[in-house]
């Protein structure tokens, strides 16, 4: 693993830094609303180091507040079934010891996908990766801490314009990919259908849906040979 | 309490084996290059669409003005190229300015 950190530069840390420090102040608001939904403290940091994974944690406490155990879990794992696809697409960053990659695993988020991907030079994707997970792990976990010590602060991340920071994030990684015209047809079409999907399907499902956008690559052949 | 427990235990346990399925999967499967090919593809249509859901809708409903406006602001900041720290920024202040303002 070491060797990887070499390949990190200074924009990459202070990018990374950026997005590590807002979903700091979402774990704060996780915390928060966790805590004044009535689970007790240890449950919430229990959950946001065990679990690592925003929305289904979201989910999983607005179901327990209603009542819901088994939707809890069962939505949850279904908002994190895009993991699976992750898995496949970033195994080539997780090769090597055992030990770096059941850990590297945990670290899979939308964000470290999404800055793994983003690296033109393969060379960089497994510190980009390794970067990303590690430090939204430590905020993200951080932030759950002070959400649950400090009850009521920041309860609604969309007041700080939050809730447009992750999208755009987000976006702005997939940017330089989408410039190449097969890539951006396929982005396209898988996003169209879920924000279709969302409107009748449970949460999860349309984001999953989104693999249709495939089938634009695969009904062209040369497409798909040109991508890397 | 006990329910609390299962319930975290299920929701971590199910969550990391998603994600470890897919990393041993790779290893397990003999893809042809053409279908290798496509992963990185289907996960930029994962992210695509988590960005497009999260950025236009909440909880089965349009998401308002203010984070669709704010989303748009910083991907156009993205797209001329200014740092990926301005355009996130560019982001949530366009999205909090607005509903300071009263846009929903």
């Amino acid at each position: 693993m070491g060797r990887f950190w070499r390949t990190l530069d200074r924009t990459l840390i202070r990018d990374v830094a950026a997005l590590a420090a807002a979903a700091g102040l979402v774990g704060l608001s996780f915390g928060a609303i966790a805590i004044a939904s009535g689970l007790p403290a240890w449950a919430v940091i229990t959950m946001s180091v065990v679990v690592f994974a925003g929305g289904s944690q979201f989910m999983a406490v607005g179901m327990l507040a209603a009542g819901s155990p088994v939707a809890a879990i069962l939505g949850g794992l279904l908002l994190n079934a895009r993991h699976l696809p992750f898995g496949l697409a970033v195994a080539d960053v997780l090769v090597g010891a055992w030990g770096s990659r059941l850990a590297g695993s945990h670290l899979m988020i939308d964000e470290s996908v999404a800055f793994a991907l983003a690296q033109s030079d393969p060379r960089r994707r497994a510190g980009a990766y390794w970067l990303t997970g590690i430090s939204l792990f430590v905020t993200w976990n951080l932030g759950t801490l002070l959400g649950v010590t400090l009850g009521g602060v920041v309860d609604d991340p969309a007041r700080f314009g939050l809730d447009a920071a992750f999208p755009a994030a987000l976006l702005a990684l997939l940017l330089p990919r989408l410039r190449e015209a097969s890539v951006r047809r396929v982005a396209l079409v898988g996003a169209a259908v879920a924000v279709a999907g969302t409107f009748y399907l449970p949460a999860g499902l349309p984001v999953l849906l989104a693999l249709v956008g495939l089938l634009v690559a695969v009904r062209q052949p040369a497409l798909a040979e040109s991508t890397p | 309490m006990a329910m609390l427990i299962v319930v975290i235990v299920a929701l971590a346990v199910g969550t990391y084996a998603l994600r470890l399925a897919g990393v041993l999967l790779r290893d397990r499967l003999a893809l042809p290059p053409s279908v290798a090919r496509l992963l990185p593809l289907a996960a930029v249509a994962l992210l695509a669409a988590l960005a497009a859901t999260a950025a236009l809708t909440d909880a089965g409903e349009w998401a308002g003005v203010a984070r669709p406006v704010g989303v748009l602001a910083g991907v156009v900041a993205a797209w001329c190229r200014l740092p990926f720290v301005a355009a996130v920024v560019i982001a949530a202040a366009t999205a909090a300015g607005l509903r300071l303002l009263g846009v929903p």
